[in-house]
């Protein structure tokens, strides 16, 4: 009786009877569960060693290690804070105000890639020739040139506007000159909560009339003419009560004192030409993403769409770009990754994110170099870890639901 | 710069890997074995440390290393020279991936005390200063208030100004680059309204400038900026030759030993020359080196005089005059310990 074994005698074999130790060893259950741990003990000691052999070396050549030093004054400016500083602050004021801008670009960067990404991405199946090949010329050129040249070459560009004395001028509100962009700055006076939170009240009610809208259509078939009432809500009510109140606003206006604008919003070049070239350049692989999700979509669908009337705006936005969310989510996770990472890249022209400010400034008045590195990467780490689960989470929304 | 930046984090990863064993003691046994020394230079910085077309390296800084490498190895050109940024010297001295930093560097507290290095003396009396552009019209630093400044990341000078505004109750904006091309490059664009550094790098900056004439550099001196050469902490034996290498150049002047008459004064010379030429006496022997190495180094490099003339002041483009950087008795700072 030599015939082959069946799979269920085979995994009736296999399976863990309660016979004593051999079996136990045997259960796969707590062998895996063994080896794991095996694995994690030798982990530990490998990272142990690595960090004792470190700050053993160290303090064998007589380097500080500790972070101690992050209470003490940094001595030196910053150029750009969204927090106050001085220069008195400590250190780890100065590596927060480096996560500030390396985030505050990020953010930018974000927006302003996805929105270029989505403009070329669908312009790239516009039956308008020319549309169509400005897509394909906006891909090809900014896709194949290193970014780092690119963050140099919008710097270059500013760099060669006028000196401050001389700056280009709007109206008088608004100034462009090699130091900046110097933008008027909306000041609320007393009475100016009411006005934001009429914009609030917009922004909530705009929700529940978008909800209850979807509600209706599902059940009767009837559309309710959604974007016009909610731009009407947005500006509309604001706009009252900024009436009723009697303007309690004014504009802070930049001028020339001395050697520099004051007052108003100033926009450093550094973040201009930073921001732009890393939206420009995100922007051309989300838009190859974008367009791998549209072409991943079946045109049986746009025609289906299409025989059932709707226009070709609608069919757009209704049935394809939804559909094709699914595989263009996933590609646009690691497009913003890399944008945050790119994002070092101006340690070329000095805006002062993490990068520059904590591991290049910072670690150069301190010299300690093993702590500095280990708090960036953890800050890098964590930021794309946020992004990456964000996403996930969107992610799981526009995913097919299989049945 | 991304290359750069990378050497960095590879020094960081070195540090942690490499093995203390390979530090202890051995950087002037190294140095004989490998027949050169390395030496951490700036990335270009006239009269200090600066590459001409032919890839020759010269400067005030530079002759440190050749006169290293002269009194060590009996030849000034065996000298393998790292540039560096002023963000990435300590880290590549600490690593070991050079044997001396001579690359205009400030002696501070802070770093003699917490970088796990030495500093082996001075060799140049430095202090910071401002270029403003002419067209201004400013006279002195006090008028530079609300400016912005081009300054050079990881420098002393970013502290100092910071304490010269705050002392002045004045404000200011500091526009940072990694090197001193791009600082330049940020002061000629008008995005800063005056450039900091150490007042010798003012005037190399300024040669460096398309019209050298339409910036001016103020009377001001904010800051006391001591230059010098840089080794490792616990390696006495290196630290000892750096240092006194420094002072036989320093010495060879005050005795009226060059280049020239070196050769004449070893054999004829009087007995302090003769000492410090090696003739008499074994100042070589206890350093570990031979005994004719500060012969060597002066007759292949010079003495700080004709190093200082030929790199920094009168027969170079800077034109810096000795001031404080003069002999003790000539109404400058410049004493070396006795050579006996």
């Amino acid at each position: 009786m030599f015939s082959k074994k069946t799979t269920e005698q085979i995994k009736f074999e296999t399976r863990p009877s309660n016979l004593g130790a051999k079996s136990f060893y045997n259960n796969p259950k707590y062998r895996a569960w063994i080896y794991q741990s095996f694995l994690f003990i030798f982990l530990i000691g490998f990272f142990y060693s690595i960090i004792s052999n470190t700050l053993d070396n160290m303090s064998a050549q007589g380097i500080k290690s500790g972070f101690s030093f992050l209470n003490t004054s940094a001595g030196f400016d910053v150029l750009m804070s969204l927090l106050p500083f001085q220069t008195t602050d400590s250190y780890l004021k100065v590596f927060t105000i480096g996560i500030l801008n390396t985030i505050l670009v990020s953010i930018i960067g974000i927006i302003f890639s996805t929105l270029l990404g989505f403009i070329f991405g669908i312009a790239y199946f516009s039956r308008n020739y020319l549309i169509k090949k400005i897509a394909i010329i906006y891909v090809e050129i900014f896709r194949n040139i290193p970014v780092i040249l690119q963050v140099i070459f919008w710097y270059t560009v500013f760099n060669a506007l006028p000196i401050a004395r001389e700056s280009l001028n709007l109206g008088d509100t608004i100034f462009l000159n090699v130091t900046g962009l110097y933008l008027p700055m909306l000041v609320g006076e007393s009475g100016s909560g009411f006005v934001y939170t009429a914009i609030a009240v917009a922004i909530v009610s705009i929700f529940l009339v978008r909800r209850w809208a979807t509600k209706r259509q599902e059940k009767t078939g009837e559309q309710f003419p959604i974007l016009w009432i909610s731009l009407g809500l947005l500006f509309g009510l604001p706009l009252l009560v900024l009436l009723v109140s009697g303007v309690p606003f004014h504009f802070d206006y930049p001028a020339l004192k001395g050697f520099n604008f004051r007052g108003g919003i100033t926009v450093i070049p550094e973040l201009i030409s930073l921001a732009i070239a890393l939206s420009i350049y995100t922007g051309a692989f989300i838009a190859e993403a974008v367009r791998a999700g549209i072409q991943s979509v079946p045109s049986g669908q746009t025609e289906a769409a299409r025989s059932l009337g709707l226009k070709e705006s609608k069919i757009m936005s209704l049935i394809v770009v939804p559909q094709s969310m699914r595989v263009i989510t996933p590609m646009l996770n690691s497009e913003y990754q890399s944008l945050v990472k790119n994002t070092t890249i101006a340690t070329a022209i000095g805006y002062p994110e993490l990068f520059t400010v904590f591991a290049g400034s910072v670690l150069n008045q301190v010299g300690q170099a093993v702590e500095i590195m280990f708090m960036t990467l953890v800050i890098y780490f964590c930021i794309n870890m946020t992004i990456s689960f964000v996403m996930n989470r969107f992610n799981k929304r526009s995913e097919l639901t299989t049945r | 710069m991304k290359i750069k930046n990378l050497t960095m984090t590879l020094a960081a990863v070195g540090l942690v890997v490499a093995a203390q064993s390979s530090f202890a003691g051995s950087t002037l046994d190294a140095v004989k074995k490998k027949g050169s020394v390395s030496c951490g230079v700036s990335t270009g910085l006239a009269g200090f440390s600066q590459k001409d077309e032919k890839g020759n390296w010269s400067g005030l800084d530079v002759d440190v290393c050749r006169s290293v490498a002269a009194a060590v190895l009996g030849d000034a050109t065996k000298v393998q020279f790292k540039p560096l940024t002023a963000k990435e010297r300590f880290l590549a001295l600490q690593s070991g991936e050079i044997d001396i930093l001579s690359r205009n560097t400030t002696w501070t507290h802070t770093r003699d005390t917490s970088l796990g290095l030495n500093f082996a003396g001075v060799i140049y009396y430095d202090g910071a200063g401002f270029m403003v552009s002419k067209k201004l019209g400013v006279k002195s630093a006090t008028e530079l208030d609300g400016a912005n400044a081009c300054i050079q990341a990881g420098t002393s000078t970013e502290l100092a100004i910071a304490d010269y505004f705050r002392e002045n109750k004045m404000s200011y904006k500091a526009i940072t680059f990694d090197t001193s091309d791009q600082t330049r490059a940020g002061f000629e664009s008008g995005r800063c309204d005056f450039l900091v550094s150490d007042q010798s790098q003012l005037y190399a900056l300024r040669i460096g400038l398309k019209d050298p004439s339409a910036a001016v550099v103020l009377p001001e001196v904010i800051s006391k900026e001591p230059l010098g050469p840089v080794v490792r902490q616990n390696d006495d034996e290196w630290f000892n030759v750096v240092k006194w290498v420094v002072n036989a150049s320093i010495e060879g002047e005050f005795q009226g030993v060059t280049s020239v008459n070196a050769k004449d004064l070893k054999a004829n010379g009087k007995p302090g020359q003769k000492r410090l030429l090696g003739t008499e006496g074994d100042l070589g022997e206890k350093l570990g080196l031979p005994a004719d190495w500060a012969y060597q180094a002066i007759k292949q490099v010079g003495n700080y005089s004709e190093s200082f003339e030929r790199n920094v002041g009168q027969g170079s483009p800077l034109k810096i005059a000795r001031g404080l950087n003069a002999q003790w008795n000539k109404g400058g700072i410049l004493y070396s310990p006795a050579m006996r």
